[in-house]
């Protein structure tokens, strides 16, 4: 049993269920991020363990109890909203400390609260203001102060940094992080922002269609996704997928992908299994970062193709350069070092890291390798 | 006046701008005449009006037709002017004004955060209320009073226009809550507060504009409502528009026109008060939600 289990639930309205038997459980102090486009369901989810949405089948736990039916106020958690929903008419102490006048506690108590709280997160200059003459992320850090100060079970955090512009996003997204290692508490995040997504979590609930496509750690998912999905929706520039034929060759088994001339090229498998997909259709999903040249190919990898293709479009991007070919009648990026000696129309070398290449059924659109 | 302020959407030559301020004058003029010919014929003594020249200012200043159309003027078989039935309707005004206004919030509140089945046909069925001639609602409406025993009572004609006014309320509070940000509510549910607490501690300290609509419409609305006052009012709980009548429509004795001009705009001072005190939240109330600020 976890700290909070979200267990066979399921979420309908009317006849249409928007949320199949989600199954998930997160153990103390976790940072779990839900992440998916809008509509997977990603927020219901969320207002369901709040308990703003009623759970139509299915269990959810908060320390070993159940969850279904209580209020809101009484599950021990607390939301920080993505329109931060201050309460417009009171001052930032009494946001902060509204929730524990509610919940009954003292005033010594809740200003002794409010002002570690305020230290916390250094918003004390701002104690007697009204949110409306707050900026963007002062509200933002008010939102989590009145969250903090329950000293909740869970904190559920619905999309908090979409409405700040891009810097101050990248400046909350560390401090929420900071906050996490500090408090340790336990976190549920509601994000479409796979960055945010990969930067923030312990561990990642990729959704889509009302479907939990995978949950795992940042790492399992950008590098073993379970299906196309997933592989596409994390990681950006986003994963190049193309159409491959399986064949063994001298025993080993071989992607062979058209070139941008309709000619094949072979690429050796890092994974014996293949095998079994000889003369069969895959789709072969490779990270743009595994597609470089040759003296930035990874020298810790066994197993580094090569293959000479012609360059469409390049795009650089400071750090690195975006390279744009043709593999698979599809368009594929490599992301190579800024001074590597490219240019749009010539035929180039590239180096491939097959170590790192993922196959998925066309079919099913399913991993099989690794 | 800034002639040239940023905020003209159209520029305007001299001439049409001297043409438009010409044209406003003077419909202000017509527009303020019957008001002028009641002040000045209030303050006169009766011989100067019936002595012709009702436009013409006084040539003898008095405030005595104001004291006795407040104190000692015959109302009915009484001679106590106004004075008792004004206070008949405020004690009519302000109670009816204050619940159907309160109602009113309440009903937007529910309608616009606690949904339920079939809400929005029953919000329908509410405005209704807001297009039924009162001429229908009279009979039936003095039966369920005499069955409920507040016939001809102060509380009988604070109801009438309390079930009247909720038609209009709850237009008002509804269309205002329903762009008030939801997660506002259930941030304060999981902070743990109730439904009445969300309402008094979140939801009307946030209804300034609105609740002055609702209180001047109400205000205006049943402080010059006749109708009811004179089907349902007792003699003890008539309110001021029908004194003002019985004052006027005496069928005996000399008729004091400066007395009954003085009368008529006591009885028309309260809402000209409110409007004055509220009137500039009134059109931003009216506004408020429509544009994104």
């Amino acid at each position: 049993m976890g700290f909070l289990d979200i267990d066979n639930t399921t979420k309908s309205y009317g006849s249409t269920e928007v949320l199949h038997k989600v199954d998930i459980s997160v153990e103390e102090g976790e940072f779990l991020v839900l992440v998916g486009p809008s509509g997977c369901g990603k927020s219901t989810l969320l207002n369901m363990i709040a308990g703003l949405e009623e759970i139509t089948s299915g269990e959810i736990r908060i320390k070993d109890e159940v969850m279904n039916g209580v209020h809101p106020s009484k599950r021990n958690i607390a939301m920080v909203f993505q329109s931060y929903a201050l309460y417009p008419n009171m001052t930032v102490g009494k946001n902060i400390t509204f929730g524990l006048e509610m919940h009954g506690t003292p005033k010594d108590e809740r200003d002794k609260a409010m002002n570690d709280v305020a230290k916390l997160l250094q918003i004390e200059q701002l104690l007697d203001r009204k949110p409306g003459a707050l900026s963007g992320g002062q509200r933002q850090r008010v939102a989590m102060g009145r969250a903090l100060v329950r000293d909740p079970d869970v904190f559920l955090f619905d999309e908090p940094l979409s409405n700040l512009d891009a810097k101050l996003r990248v400046d909350m997204r560390t401090e929420i992080k900071k906050l996490h290692h500090k408090l340790g508490t336990t976190i549920v995040y509601v994000t479409h922002d796979q960055i945010e997504a990969m930067t923030l979590s312990t561990r990642i609930a990729v959704m889509n269609g009302g479907y939990v496509q995978q949950l795992g750690t940042p790492q399992e998912i950008y590098d073993t996704p379970a299906n196309i999905f997933v592989a596409t929706f994390m990681g950006s520039p986003a994963m190049n997928v193309v159409p491959a034929k399986v064949s063994v060759e001298n025993g080993v088994p071989m992607a062979r992908v058209a070139l941008h001339d309709g000619s094949l090229t072979s690429l050796p498998f890092s994974q014996a299994n293949m095998a079994e997909w000889d003369g069969k259709e895959i789709l072969l999903g490779i990270r743009p970062e595994t597609i470089t040249d040759e003296d930035a190919a990874d020298r810790k990898s066994g197993n580094i193709a090569h293959m000479t293709n012609r360059i469409v479009v390049t795009e650089p991007a400071g750090s690195d350069t975006f390279v744009t070919m043709t593999m698979g009648g599809r368009d594929v990026i490599a992301r190579m070092r800024s001074d590597a000696n490219v240019s749009p129309g010539i035929d180039f070398m590239f180096a491939v890291n097959m170590e790192k290449a993922v196959a998925f059924d066309p079919e099913t659109e399913v991993r099989i390798a690794p | 006046m800034s002639v040239a302020s940023q905020d003209t959407a159209i520029r305007t030559g001299r001439a049409v701008r001297v043409l438009i301020y010409l044209v406003l004058v003077l419909f202000s003029l017509f527009y303020l005449l019957p008001l002028y010919v009641m002040v000045v014929n209030s303050v006169k003594p009766l011989d100067e009006i019936t002595g012709g020249g009702m436009m013409n200012l006084p040539q003898v200043f008095t405030i005595e037709p104001w004291l006795k159309a407040w104190s000692s003027a015959q109302i009915g078989v009484e001679p106590t002017g106004l004075s008792p039935y004004f206070w008949n309707s405020i004690k009519m005004v302000v109670p009816a004004v204050a619940i159907s206004t309160v109602l009113g919030a309440l009903n937007g509140y529910v309608l616009t955060k606690w949904r339920f089945k079939y809400d929005t046909i029953l919000f329908g069925l509410m405005l209704f209320a807001c297009f039924i001639p009162f001429q229908i609602v009279l009979i039936p409406m003095a039966r369920m009073l005499g069955l409920m025993g507040l016939a001809g009572t102060t509380s009988g004609l604070v109801l009438v226009h309390v079930v009247y006014g909720i038609g209009f309320t709850t237009l008002y509070f509804r269309n205002y809550y329903a762009v008030f940000p939801t997660e506002l509510i259930r941030a304060a549910q999981i902070d743990g507060a109730g439904f009445f607490q969300i309402f008094w501690r979140i939801l009307l300290p946030s209804s300034g504009p609105i609740a002055v609509v609702s209180v001047i419409w109400q205000f205006t609305n049943i402080w010059n409502d006749f109708l009811f006052g004179a089907s349902f009012a007792g003699a003890d709980s008539q309110p001021m528009t029908v004194a003002l009548n019985n004052l006027v429509q005496a069928s005996h004795g000399v008729k004091e026109y400066n007395v009954h001009f003085a009368g008529a705009i006591l009885a028309a001072l309260p809402t000209l008060l409110v409007y004055i005190v509220a009137g500039r939240y009134f059109v931003r109330g009216l506004m408020a939600g429509s544009v994104k600020g």
